[in-house]
């Protein structure tokens, strides 16, 4: 059984842990408000929200409704379009109309769900995440400018949010229903979900999985890894993170002992996915999923992370660069779960930078990505790691740049060798995300980029 | 006044296709394609998924009972395969099972042996093989041969435009039901109910009177869904004569994707001549139109290519062939600008070209040549009401081009990793159905007995706010108060034999109708009172839901006027009919006047190209557009907005692939691209030019959905004058959309 409150009604459903949100609401439920555009997270259409008590406040995040197994939200929030219905239209609403934001409206229920989300965060109000909480969300036919307009009405409308009472004080100011002020409450009185039998079969956020095989999964028991706390810390050791695999993207944005090493992580992580997937995409879902252009792969590959594997019995620590060994073949045996990442941080003179493009910036995958580690003392290089996706048939470690690049001075001409030593490495193919001799140029370009935006080297004059 | 779904919209509320409570008992369908882009069905097995649990029965060609045949101009596409498929995704059967999963599962099941032929996906390739959808179509004027010898300048080239996606938010599907006496009422997401009623019955074999189709709303069409909806119509109807249930069927995305056409690809050749001080004297186009498997709409998508090859520039001289090329691919279809936006894209290119060969701001070109009231298009027609100079010099003066154009240069002398472009892109885009029999309406009004008003037209509402448009209308016209007008949804069993939602032209040609309704019924309740008050009828008015006389209210509402009308036994329905007149065209000499206007608009594009990586970020586009007296302003700006935006994502991010097997690879929502909220301009500043407006259009107010598109076109020049800055030595073909990388092979 799997309990939790859908807008105002507690929900009991023995539907299997793995079937879809998206049905329930849809089918089980008959709330037609939230939509299906696409069932690969990629639209919005079916965005709804989903919240939980954390240290005693409620925390709703957006999630695509599509990808997510209904495991996933026991015991906790989940709020629809209609959730967030009130006699007359919330402000949030009210602007959509004012600005038209709205024409066919398929997408719209996602758009003001998604919007309220940034509502409903405990942060001060911002432009910048009002359109960042919407970044999942497409519309055909608006051309987005009404709604930008509308994310500025409401974050003029947010200037004065109490983010210490924000739910009261969204009540108070008519943008959420009153329900909301019980939840925490009615959520603390639910039953944890029995576990049952499972199919053995590993779930995070479930983006990589029911994008590829939702059909076979939405009938079974899943092994879902989310929730665990035990999979779900970031603890620090002098320069040592250890991180808990079951961490989402959005978990390290919000760590402040992360972003404090990563100053750049906010700008770089904007162009993995969406507001909306990095809430529910964990570092292991990306990992095993193994696809040779995951952008975390890419990014703690090149921060020579260790990967904890285990089983029941024993537990293995190996490189991540060492876990691929051919195109979706991983040192990864059957009963063993990706525990935990862990990388050492140097102590000082370290840089790093990540570089992705893709053929529509935002919310896509990367044609090549390339990650950069450069230890770095009075112009010589002490260390160098570099990593890149999408050149080969596993995410790549460039062993050979990365050796050549030590102990050599931070020159143009170095630069400039070693992107013809880096060339030999990689394998990249001609398909859908670009041509071969592209991959090749735009890999030169990423790796060139590392440099300019880290040592302002000039490699064009 | 807004969009009256707005609040629907904004709640969640509005009904869309897949949200119709389904009746019990209804059976779910899934359509099973073709595995083979071209081929001869050797033998189909259908053993293993009818013995699944819950397969209620698989339709093939077998069980139409009338004709397999859904082809809309042409008789040339079969609703389901029976020997040879033409394309991968062509249907083939229908497999109806009680759920969707189930019926998704059993699909799975089915094996196929097919009999590979050869796949043609190129558009050259198929004309060199000779296979046309249609002899070719020539458009000449003035002199072209005699032309070419007097030019100074002549410059030969070859531009080529991807197709496009519609990409409408809510997949296409339709859900049929039985009624007594063996008819079937089907809700289809559909522009065209027409279309899939007369289709259906054909298919099923039964009178168009026994088919109801009823649309509510689309969840966006953009053309896609003016012949596409059909066969899933079609397909869920045939269900319901067999099984005598309620079907739906509504295709996941991939399906969707995979299944239906598209925007149409062209590959063109083009050679343009100019005189020595730059007026264009000559041009020649070979159309290559890529048409997929079948002719769908292509033969009327090619006409409007040809009517609008040389967009807003007046040129003597011309010889414009089109061919349409009949290729292994889904039968490419309408989309928003129905191939005029590809006819553009060449004369931009060919004067882009020569631009870049005269060492000249393509803009000069462009200004020199701009159309002028009294010029004579290609095709016959003398341009009336041409504001394009107007446009031109309102622009220069808001925004001052010789001042963007140093501020360009000077950023790029400044930035070495960072260039800009900016272009400019001006449009005249032809307003009405180009087969001059679609150009009618229809409009039913109904003025109940307590006042209030329903409106049925032929008009299809899909977020372009024509509902609103409509209720604007009677509103307007009876002097109530707009609560008390409803729109129905649009339905075949009152408004009958309509043309599909589409041109642009339905806010005009159903506004008209409706406009005719309201004007009898207006005369009728105004004779009414002139009896009542011993007044001249011309002296009665309606206003704030009052009778007037001579301008002066009266004690009488409306819902009393309507009540006494009724007791009097006036008619209070009425039925308008609408004509668009004037137009015309000879297919001998393909010469007439096929429009009932233009419409004008011009943008300035500016993006600035990040070097190093090949993106790029489009900084402003800023427009300067001829609404007419717009009737609606926040719904017009909106399409003027959302059709830029779409038309960028075909010049920019959205590439649609298919491998040498016809297969689909752009196949998702992860590998096809539209712009998301970051990727559009970051600005967008529209003005409108004060026009007259034409006669011909709904209150003056003109159309406006297509032509905001080909704004778009600007993006790609943008794009190219960028490049060009950072790399002067670039050899840049002609070839839309300039994705990230041809940005970047470009520049390096
Ligand atoms: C719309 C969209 C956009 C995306 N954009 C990007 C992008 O920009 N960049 C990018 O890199 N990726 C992107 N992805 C892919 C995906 O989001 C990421 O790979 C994500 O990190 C996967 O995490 P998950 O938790 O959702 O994985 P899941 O789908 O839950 O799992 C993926 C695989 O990992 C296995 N697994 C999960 N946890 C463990 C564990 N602890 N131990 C062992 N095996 C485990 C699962 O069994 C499964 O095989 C996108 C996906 C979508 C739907
Ligand atoms: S349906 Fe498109 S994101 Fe879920
Ligand atoms: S309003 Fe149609 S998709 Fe956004």
């Amino acid at each position: 059984m799997i309990e939790f409150i859908l807008n105002n009604n507690k929900i009991k459903t023995d539907k299997p842990n793995g079937s879809l949100l998206v049905d329930f609401i849809r089918e089980h439920q008959h709330l037609k408000g939230t939509k299906i555009g696409c069932r690969e997270g990629d639209c919005g259409a079916c965005t709804v929200l989903v919240g939980e008590s954390k240290k005693g406040k409620m925390e709703y995040q957006q999630i695509p409704s599509c990808l997510t197994p209904m495991g996933n939200i026991s015991n906790k929030h989940v709020v629809t379009i209609e959730g967030l219905n009130m006699e007359s239209l919330s402000p949030v609403q009210q602007s959509f109309v004012a600005e038209s934001g709205t024409q066919c409206g398929f997408c719209t229920p996602g758009f003001v769900v998604a919007l309220s989300q940034y509502c409903l965060s405990h942060k001060a109000s911002n432009y910048d995440n009002a359109i960042a909480s919407m970044s999942g969300n497409i519309c055909r036919c608006t051309g987005y400018k009404p709604i930008e307009k509308t994310a500025l009405h409401v974050t003029k409308a947010l200037k004065n949010k109490d983010t210490d009472q924000t739910i009261q004080w969204l009540v108070d100011h008519k943008y959420i229903p009153t329900y909301f002020n019980a939840i925490p409450k009615r959520l603390s009185e639910l039953k944890k979900e029995i576990k049952k039998e499972t199919s053995g079969i590993l779930v995070g956020g479930g983006t990589d999985l029911y994008v590829q095989k939702h059909e076979h999964l939405i009938d079974l028991e899943v092994d879902l890894i989310s929730d665990r706390p035990d999979l779900k810390y970031i603890k620090i050791d002098d320069y040592t993170f250890y991180l808990g695999s079951a961490l989402t993207v959005t978990d390290l944005l919000e760590s402040k002992a992360f972003c404090g090493i990563f100053s750049k992580l906010s700008k770089q992580m904007k162009l993995i996915s969406s507001a909306m997937i990095r809430n529910v995409s964990t570092l292991a879902g990306n990992f095993v999923n193994a696809s040779p252009i995951g952008d975390m792969t890419a990014f703690f590959i090149a921060l020579n992370a260790r990967i904890i594997l285990s089983n029941h019995k024993t537990t293995r620590t190996i490189l991540l660069k060492d876990f691929y060994k051919g195109y979706k073949d991983l040192d990864l045996s059957k009963n063993e779960i990706l525990t935990e990442i862990q990388i050492d941080i140097p102590k000082v003179n370290g840089h790093f930078n990540f570089e992705k493009v893709s053929k529509r910036t935002h919310l896509d995958i990367a044609s090549v990505n390339s990650a950069a580690l450069i230890i770095e003392k009075n112009g010589i290089i002490e260390k160098a790691h570099i990593s890149a996706g999408g050149v080969g048939p596993i995410p790549l470690y460039l062993e050979k740049t990365s050796n050549y690049l030590q102990g050599k001075a931070l020159t143009k001409e170095v630069i400039i060798e070693a992107n013809e030593i880096l060339q030999s490495e990689i394998s990249p193919i001609s398909d859908i995300r670009g041509s071969e001799k592209y991959k090749r140029l735009l890999l030169r370009q990423l790796f060139f980029a590392h440099f300019i935006e880290l040592f302002q080297i000039n490699l064009l004059g | 006044m807004k969009n009256i779904d707005s609040k629907g919209h904004v709640t969640g509320k509005s009904i869309y296709l897949d949200d119709i409570p389904t009746i019990q008992g209804t059976l779910y369908a899934a359509v099973y394609s073709s595995p083979s882009a071209h081929g001869i069905i050797q033998s189909v097995d259908y053993s293993k998924a009818l013995a699944l649990f819950g397969v209620e029965k698989i339709l093939t060609f077998d069980d139409i009972k009338g004709e397999n045949q859904i082809g809309g101009i042409f008789p040339d596409e079969e609703l389901l395969a029976e020997k040879e498929v033409h394309f991968q995704g062509q249907p083939i059967a229908v497999v109806i099972a009680k759920s969707e999963s189930i019926a998704f599962k059993a699909r799975k099941l089915i094996e196929i042996d097919i009999l590979e032929k050869e796949v043609i996906i190129d558009a050259r390739e198929a004309q060199k093989k000779g296979q046309l959808i249609m002899p070719p179509r020539i458009f000449k004027s003035g002199n072209l041969d005699l032309a070419w010898s007097v030019c100074e300048y002549i410059f030969e080239g070859r531009a080529s435009s991807n197709g496009q996606e519609h990409l409408y938010l809510e997949t296409q599907g339709a859900y049929a039901i039985p009624l007594e006496n063996g008819n079937i009422k089907i809700s289809s997401s559909t522009q065209g109910p027409t279309a899939v009623q007369r289709a259906a019955a054909k298919v099923l074999d039964v009178g168009m009177h026994n088919i109801e189709v009823d649309v509510v709303r689309l969840g966006g069409g953009f053309g896609g869904k003016e012949d596409q909806a059909t066969p899933w119509a079609i397909m869920a109807a045939m269900g319901v004569q067999i099984l005598n249930k309620p079907v739906k069927l509504i295709l996941s995305r991939m399906d969707d994707m995979k299944m239906t056409g598209k925007r149409h690809p062209y590959d063109s050749d083009y050679k343009i001549g100019l005189s020595k001080d730059f007026k264009i004297l000559a041009y020649e186009v070979h159309f290559y139109q890529n048409a997929g498997a079948a002719a769908d709409l292509s033969p009327a998508v090619l006409g409007r290519t040809l009517f609008h090859a040389t967009n807003a520039y007046h040129i003597p001289n011309t010889r414009l062939t089109a061919y349409s090329c009949k290729t292994n691919l889904p039968p490419n279809t309408a989309f928003r600008g129905f191939g005029g936006p590809q006819g553009m894209f060449v004369i931009e290119a060919a004067l882009a070209h020569a631009a870049k060969k005269l060492k000249i701001s393509t803009h000069i070109l462009q200004k020199k040549n701009l159309l002028k009231t009294g010029d004579e298009f290609p095709y016959g027609q003398i341009a009336e009401g041409v504001v394009l100079n107007k446009l031109w010099s309102d622009l220069d003066s808001k925004f001052d081009l010789k001042a963007v154009e140093n501020r360009i240069h000077n950023f790029n002398q400044e930035n070495t990793y960072s260039k800009k472009g900016f272009s400019l892109m001006p449009i005249a885009f032809g307003i009405s159905f180009t087969k001059t029999p679609m150009n009618q309406a229809r409009a039913l009004v109904h003025i109940y007995s307590d006042g209030t008003v329903g409106i049925s037209t032929g008009a299809v509402e899909m977020g372009q706010g024509v509902n609103t448009k409509m209720l604007q209308i009677a509103a307007s016209s009876f002097g109530i108060h707009p609560n008390k007008v409803k729109l129905e949804t649009t339905n075949t069993t009152r408004v009958a034999n309509t043309s599909p939602t589409a041109a642009s032209a339905t806010a005009d040609l159903n506004g008209k109708a409706l406009l005719k309704a309201c004007t009898a019924l207006l005369e009728r309740l105004k004779n009414s009172v002139a009896i009542k008050f011993d007044v001249n009828i011309d002296n009665v008015s309606f206003e704030n839901d009052l009778v007037y006389i001579d301008n002066v209210p009266t004690e009488m509402t409306w819902e009393q006027l309507v009540d006494q009308a009724f007791l009097e036994r006036v008619c209070l329905t009425e039925n308008g009919h609408y004509a668009t007149p004037i137009i015309n065209f000879d297919m001998e000499t393909q010469k007439g006047h096929p429009f009932a206007y233009h419409v004008f608009g011009l943008a300035l594009t500016e993006v600035t190209v990040d070097c190093l990586r090949g993106t790029y970020e489009f900084d402003a586009v800023k427009i300067i557009h001829d609404f007419g007296k717009s009737m609606n302003p926040s719904v017009d700006m909106g399409q003027i907005e959302g059709g830029l935006v779409q038309g960028m994502g075909w010049m920019t991010l959205e590439e649609i692939r298919y491998n040498k097997e016809g297969r689909l690879l752009s196949n998702t929502l992860s590998a096809y691209k539209i712009p998301d909220i970051y990727a559009v301009p970051k600005e967008i500043i529209v003005y409108p030019v004060e026009t007259e407006g034409s006669e011909m259009a709904i209150l003056k107010s003109k159309a406006v959905g297509e032509p905001p598109l080909m704004y778009g076109i600007g993006a790609y020049f943008a794009i190219d004058k960028a490049v060009m800055a950072f790399n002067p030595n670039a050899k840049l073909e002609m070839s839309a959309p300039f994705t990230a990388e041809k940005v970047l092979m470009g520049l390096y």
